[in-house]
């Protein structure tokens, strides 16, 4: 379902190096409303890092991002939350020792009129989203510490969409759950599809996100070898667009693409 | 050592617990009463009543226990600020230091600067002085802050610096010279005959106090109402806010039985146009000033640290720097307002000493650094980051003064106070772990 129209989000000629390396060369990624965009590549492509600068981890050395088609400024996390971008990262970026509704407003508290922290009224609110996401979920007053891995993966991901996101970075949301909080995320993830959420999936496990996504881009080196949406491509197919930077002819090859003699 | 055993009977108390109807646990999991600040009040009681026995009852008396909180005072309101500065898992060594040099600053304003200018005991003298401690003591505790958030010097470093070059600024303020006396209204910041509120004040404190108690019970109460949260059950209620309010009425009888000694009261008496009995009079001392500022500051510092955004963020960079930092919480901008907070606080306390000691002098605050970092973690500060309270902070300032008073009251000699607080120090670190390590 590959859109026609102003994409959500478009990085363009992206790059960042740390001391001379370029982690992120010259990458251009987009991704549309209600759509989920797979970045596949080893550890170390440069994927994570890509989408760090979307998110305001980082800032880019050169490259434009573009929001709705308008040139976007992002200079650090905050920024990127005011363009609705909202990310789970790989190590969850919970903190440990204050409780579930802490997290989920964590930066962004709800005050009352004399300015202090309303803690009811978030665990109130903590309490509706989380019931939707996980209704086994009755640990508030515990410090997260305390808490599963997928208890604390639906913490972060009850933080992402708590503040309508309109964009969505998971940066391999299933590497810590097992199979049936698995199958959970898949289900949140179509959820919040439907409902025009556009989503970036990053994952150095295909089996993981082809069936969910509806395109995937492949990152190599810190280059883009090309995208494709994955009803034209097979798995196999991608893995060698990942191992090799081979690009099918269901694909557009990128930057990274090998080159064919 | 007397107090080796409670805080492994407390953890008896709650281990005895396999079975979850346990009454015992089911009584604390209704009262949401702290086991482990519990766990502290038990050793300090019992520290209390082994120094009882053991100088034979010269410890639990309200003139030395009146004593003991004075004394207590000025590390416990380091303490509230050096809790929060453990938390986001930094350390400040130079607290010590900031307060010899503020309390001398302070001292050098209200004896030389401010009478050259506004004259001799002028009502405003006592304000401005403590004011220029108060900015002084936030600009060097925001410098210091800078150094470490910005130039991204560690804070032990930062600090221990702090600690040389802030003692030395308090030596070369007066070439050394001791400073004294102080202003007359800036004097009751110490304590002492005048610097104690007086029997029906003392009442009044304790009866407002018991009021927020009970008020903020019923307000907790009707938030949960309001958003349906399970409530604690009525009669747990019942049992925090009648025993908390008891104690507050306990410590206020406690402090308003010291009575002015003979020779005070009689000045007391011949100013105030009392007739001299012949049996003598017994004029209650009250909550002493100092008492109170410490009260005070743990309040609001509890506050700051429960209820408002700061003391959200403290944590949460305690508990994980870079999911804060992520979140978007300006981390660099809160550990420089922390420190400076922790500077305000040393001027505090420098008010408070240089009050009490009616002179300021070179080597005041020395090694309170380590006096206040050891009553945060006594008070169950985990030097790992993310974890402490004010309460238990303050506790801890009282266990260390208890410990001291009741040495010297013992006659100890200072040596082997010194090696006694050494090995309980090390001791209390050890049994939290445990402790934790149990509760987990």
């Amino acid at each position: 379902m590959t859109q026609q129209g102003t994409p959500l989000v478009e990085m363009r000629d992206v790059s960042i190096s740390f001391g001379g390396i370029h982690a992120v060369d010259g990458a251009s990624v987009d991704l549309f409303p209600g759509e989920v965009v797979a970045l596949l590549g080893h550890n170390g492509a440069g994927k994570s890092t890509l989408i760090k600068i979307l998110s305001g981890a980082y800032r880019r050395d050169s490259g434009d991002i573009l929001i709705n088609g308008e040139q976007a400024d992002i200079n650090n996390p905050r920024d990127a939350k005011k363009y609705g971008i909202e990310t789970i990262y790989q190590t969850l970026a919970v903190a440990d020792n204050v409780d579930a509704a802490a997290n989920l407003y964590l930066g962004r508290e709800l005050r009352t009129p004399w300015g202090t922290l309303d803690d009811v009224a978030m665990e109130a609110k903590a309490r509706e989203v989380m019931g939707r996401l996980n209704p086994n979920f009755k640990r508030f007053k515990e410090p997260v510490k305390a808490l599963s891995g997928g208890q604390r993966q639906s913490v972060a991901i009850a933080r992402a969409i708590l503040f309508d996101a309109r964009i969505l970075i998971m940066d391999e949301p299933t590497a810590a759950l097992g199979p049936q909080e698995t199958a959970q995320v898949g289900e949140l993830i179509t959820q919040l599809k439907r409902e025009g959420i556009g989503i970036f999936l990053i994952s150095h496990d295909i089996h993981d996100v082809f069936d969910l996504a509806d395109r995937v881009f492949v990152m190599k080196n810190g280059k883009v070898v090309g995208h494709a949406r994955t009803q034209d491509v097979t798995k196999d197919e991608v893995l060698g667009m990942i191992i090799l930077g081979k690009v099918p002819p269901g694909a557009t090859a990128g930057p990274g693409a090998m080159q064919m003699a | 050592m007397t107090d080796q055993s409670i805080p492994v009977a407390t953890s008896h108390a709650t281990g005895a617990r396999p079975a979850p109807g346990n009454p015992l646990k089911r009584f604390f999991q209704a009262t949401e009463i702290d086991t482990r600040l519990l766990g502290m009040v038990v050793a300090m009681l019992i520290i209390w009543v082994g120094f009882h026995i053991l100088s034979d009852g010269l410890f639990l008396t309200s003139r030395n226990l009146w004593n003991l909180s004075v004394q207590a005072a000025s590390v416990s309101v380091m303490a509230t600020g050096m809790v929060l500065v453990i938390v986001t898992r930094n350390i400040d060594l130079s607290v010590g230091s900031i307060l010899g040099f503020v309390g001398m600053i302070m001292a050098v304003t209200q004896t030389k600067f401010l009478p050259a200018w506004l004259g001799y005991d002028h009502p405003l003298n006592w304000v401005l002085a403590l004011g220029v401690g108060l900015i002084l003591g936030s600009a060097i505790g925001a410098l210091q802050g800078m150094i470490i958030a910005f130039l991204q010097v560690p804070s032990f470093i930062v600090t221990l610096g702090g600690l040389l070059v802030w003692r030395g600024c308090a030596w070369m303020v007066t070439s050394g010279a001791t400073v004294a006396p102080m202003d007359t209204k800036f004097r009751l910041m110490g304590g002492g005959a005048d610097g104690s509120i007086g029997a029906t004040a003392s009442w009044v404190v304790g009866v407002i106090a018991c009021v927020f108690i009970v008020l903020s019970i019923l307000h907790s109460r009707k938030q949960r109402k309001r958003f349906g949260f399970p409530l604690k059950p009525i009669w747990a209620e019942y049992v925090v806010g009648g025993v908390s309010c008891g104690m507050v009425l306990l410590a206020v009888n406690v402090l308003n039985s010291y009575y002015m000694p003979v020779n005070l009261a009689r000045k007391y008496a011949e100013e105030h146009g009392i007739a001299w009995p012949d049996g003598g009079l017994d004029i209650s001392l009250g909550i002493a000033i100092p008492v109170l500022i410490a009260i005070g500051i743990a309040i609001v510092m509890t506050f700051l640290a429960n209820r408002t955004r700061f003391g959200r963020y403290v944590f949460a960079i305690g508990g994980n720097p870079e999911a804060a930092e992520l979140a978007g919480i300006k981390t660099r901008w809160v550990t420089v307002r922390l420190f400076a907070l922790m500077g305000a606080l040393c001027a505090i306390a420098a008010a408070i000493s240089t009050a009490r000691l009616n002179a300021a002098t070179n080597a005041q605050g020395t090694l309170d650094e380590l006096y206040t970092i050891a009553a945060a973690v006594i008070g169950g500060t985990s030097l790992a980051g993310g974890v402490g309270t004010i309460a238990g902070a303050v506790l801890g300032a009282f266990v260390m003064q208890s410990l001291n008073s009741g040495m010297v009251l013992l006659g100890m000699d200072a040596p082997l106070q010194s090696i006694v607080i050494g090995m309980v120090l090390v001791l209390a670190v050890w049994l939290d772990t445990v402790y934790r390590a149990r509760a987990r």
